[in-house]
């Protein structure tokens, strides 16, 4: 058959030369190969203590955001919980009261934001699905457990942590 | 102290050799004629004849022993695929069986207690006055037998050979 | 005096056991470090500082495990095959001279168990028995895998001690002596027997990389092939024995090396350092080269394994038969027709 391209390569298998079936320089040049890697920096990141620097479009675990004054900037629209691929996200929607407007942004929030991490695929659509610009996929790793029902995430683990008053 | 130690090693050579015959499991007979040949190496170094020792504890122990549990492995014998013998072939191994207790009891009755063999040259069994009868009165059927050996060692290579076709 | 013999004796084979066992227990830790050095890794660096408590930590996660008996199999011989593996790699300790004469007091220290006038011999004959350890094991366990890791394993070491034998035999031409002793005496300083015989040493290494059972001669334990090999069945402590007789036998192959080859505790510039350091500091710095010598061969056995791969059983066979042994042959021939030319001229 004619070939297709150039780049084939006619493979000749040449009898071994005397100082090929000695094995032995082969051995010495294996040898000699693996000891240089025996002197090479090593390549192995210690997890806990270094951690490696995670890349720009990284996403890991959510975190609900605030504004300037500190207030919950999700209004429980429920768009993130549609567009979530894995129906990760459950929410329960509530009215702010009067009192608590320095809580949160919009007149209706989420009593209750709950997000299983066994089920979230990190697909960031809540992400881009969000109108209120309230859930970023910018955490860490997630952790591990030992119980299912350790991973459904609340709001306690979910929300930022509330700006520094100054 | 050599005499007991004797006596005592005397005892478990016969109790193994008679644990061979008497074990059902032809794995557990090879494994204590290994045990016996174990106090016969003994009795060699007792008699301060070391290089017989070692000899039979690398030929025999190592190698021949080997061997033996090596094709017993394979062969997987148990009661079961244990041919039933005929009463003649039974009737041959009784006549076989007294013939050899008749001779054995006859020679026994021959033997009397001798004076203790005190050797002249208590280095006797080191290797170098093997060596020196070896390579000296008896350097010619020395010679043979391993070239006898060495040319069964070249045979075995020679019957793994493939024939070039 | 025979009791205080006797006790001298006692204490020293007390303490060649245990530093077998401890060196044993630390190759496990070096292997692992060793492998990941040279696969650009860090390797075990958790337990203490470096992972020094690494070896501990396993031991004592071997003892803590649940101890499994295959119901189909042989209990007492399953029992025996660990041990008896463990027993033939220790005695082997036994001839190898570990220095010259300390003099502690006014008394004279022989850093050596017994001085048998056939000790080559001895070690072989005990290498030979290592594999009835691996044959009871593997039978035992009613596995087939295990049976055919088993006679593999027999039928390797018979094959390569042939070799060995025969390798040994050259070495005995140049020496004249079978004493482990005098052999080491006899390379004072410089005059190591490698440079006499290096042809040999490449056999004798081999075949020792091949009886101990060592990459790439590890085919009784293939896992590709055997899942685990002779101790598919093994768990607990006694896959611990079967795992450390293994190590004991490298650290014993090394030291045999290093006592027949290598000059054992002689090193060059020795008569200057004993002249300067006396009598009783001298002969130690002697067993330290010795320990050298043999770290640095354990630290090959290992390197050898994270190189090459495993070879097939018939090529492992070929090289046995058909290359090994010839050479050895013609090793033994040359040695002797050098060594008549030299006397006759």
């Amino acid at each position: 058959m004619e070939p297709l391209t150039n780049r084939k390569k006619v493979l000749v298998q040449k009898p071994l030369n005397l100082a090929e079936r000695m094995y032995l320089p082969a051995l010495a040049k294996g040898l000699g190969i693996t000891m240089s890697h025996f002197f090479k920096k090593e390549a192995t990141i210690r997890y806990p203590e270094q951690q490696r620097e995670f890349s720009t479009n990284w996403r890991g675990m959510h975190s609900l955001k605030r504004d300037e004054d500190g207030r919950e900037r999700c209004t429980a629209c429920g768009l993130c919980a549609l567009s979530c691929p894995a129906e990760a996200i459950t929410m329960i929607a509530a009215e702010r009261k009067p009192e608590e407007k320095d809580l949160y942004r919009e007149e209706k929030y989420a009593a209750v934001y709950e997000i299983n991490m066994l089920r979230c695929i990190f697909c960031g659509l809540c992400e881009e699905a969000c109108p209120k610009e309230a859930i970023y996929l910018d955490g860490p790793i997630v952790p591990s457990d030992y119980l299912r029902k350790d991973f459904i995430y609340g709001k306690d683990k979910l929300v930022e942590a509330p700006l520094e008053k100054k | 102290m050599g005499t007991s130690v004797f006596y005592i090693v005397a005892a478990l050579s016969i109790f193994f050799s008679l644990m061979v015959i008497f074990a059902k499991n032809p794995v557990h007979s090879v494994l204590y004629l290994i045990v016996t040949f174990f106090t016969f190496t003994v009795h060699y170094i007792l008699l301060n004849a070391q290089f017989l020792a070692v000899v039979n504890f690398i030929v025999y122990m190592g190698a021949i022993m080997v061997l033996f549990l090596f094709v017993l492995m394979l062969l997987n014998l148990n009661k079961d695929n244990e041919p039933l013998k005929s009463p003649l072939v039974k009737l041959v191994g009784i006549v076989a069986g007294c013939c050899l207790m008749v001779t054995l009891v006859g020679s026994l009755k021959a033997t009397s207690i001798s004076e203790p063999l005190i050797l002249r040259d208590p280095g006797l069994g080191l290797i170098k006055s093997l060596g020196k009868e070896l390579f000296g009165p008896f350097m010619l059927p020395f010679e043979l037998s391993s070239i006898l050996l060495l040319s069964a060692m070249v045979g075995a290579v020679l019957l793994t050979k493939k024939e070039k076709a | 005096m025979e009791i205080a013999f006797v006790i001298e004796k006692l204490i020293l084979v007390t303490i060649i056991f245990g530093i077998s066992l401890v060196i044993a227990m630390y190759s496990t830790y070096a292997e692992r470090k060793v492998a990941a050095f040279l696969q650009d890794r860090l390797g075990p660096d958790r337990a203490g500082p470096f992972g020094m408590f690494q070896p501990l930590a396993d031991g004592l996660k071997m003892f803590m495990k649940e101890e499994i008996v295959p119901t189909e199999s042989n209990k007492w011989l399953f029992m025996v095959g660990p041990g008896l593996a463990m027993l033939t790699a220790c005695i082997g300790t036994a001839v190898i001279p570990w220095g010259s004469a300390i003099q502690i007091g006014d008394h004279l220290v022989q850093l050596q168990v017994t001085d048998i006038n056939v000790g080559i011999l001895y070690i072989f004959g005990v290498v030979s028995l290592g594999v009835y350890g691996v044959m009871i094991g593997g039978w035992a366990s009613n596995n087939k895998y295990s049976l055919l890791s088993a006679i593999r394993a027999a039928s390797q070491n018979i094959s390569y001690e042939i070799a060995m034998g025969l390798s040994i035999i050259a070495l005995l031409l140049v020496t004249g002596t079978m004493s482990l002793k005098e052999v080491v005496e006899q390379q004072h300083g410089w005059h190591w027997n490698v440079l006499y015989q290096p042809i040999g040493f490449i056999l004798f290494m081999v075949c020792a990389f091949a009886e101990t059972n060592r990459a790439p001669f590890d085919l009784p334990e293939c896992e590709t092939e055997l899942i685990g090999g002779y101790h598919t069945e093994y768990s607990s402590m006694k896959l611990g024995f079967y795992l450390f007789a293994e190590y004991i036998n490298m650290f014993v192959s090394s030291a045999v090396m290093a006592a027949l080859y290598f000059g054992g505790y002689n090193y060059p510039g020795m008569d200057w350092v004993l002249a300067h350091t006396g009598t009783t500091i001298g002969p130690l710095i002697g067993t330290l080269v010795f320990f050298g010598k043999i770290f640095a061969f354990i630290f090959f056995f290992m390197w050898v394994r994270w190189t090459i791969p495993r070879f097939r059983y018939d090529q492992l066979m070929h090289l046995g038969w058909k290359i090994l042994i010839p050479i050895a042959i013609v090793n033994v021939v040359v040695t002797g027709l050098v060594i008549a030319v030299i006397e006759k001229f």
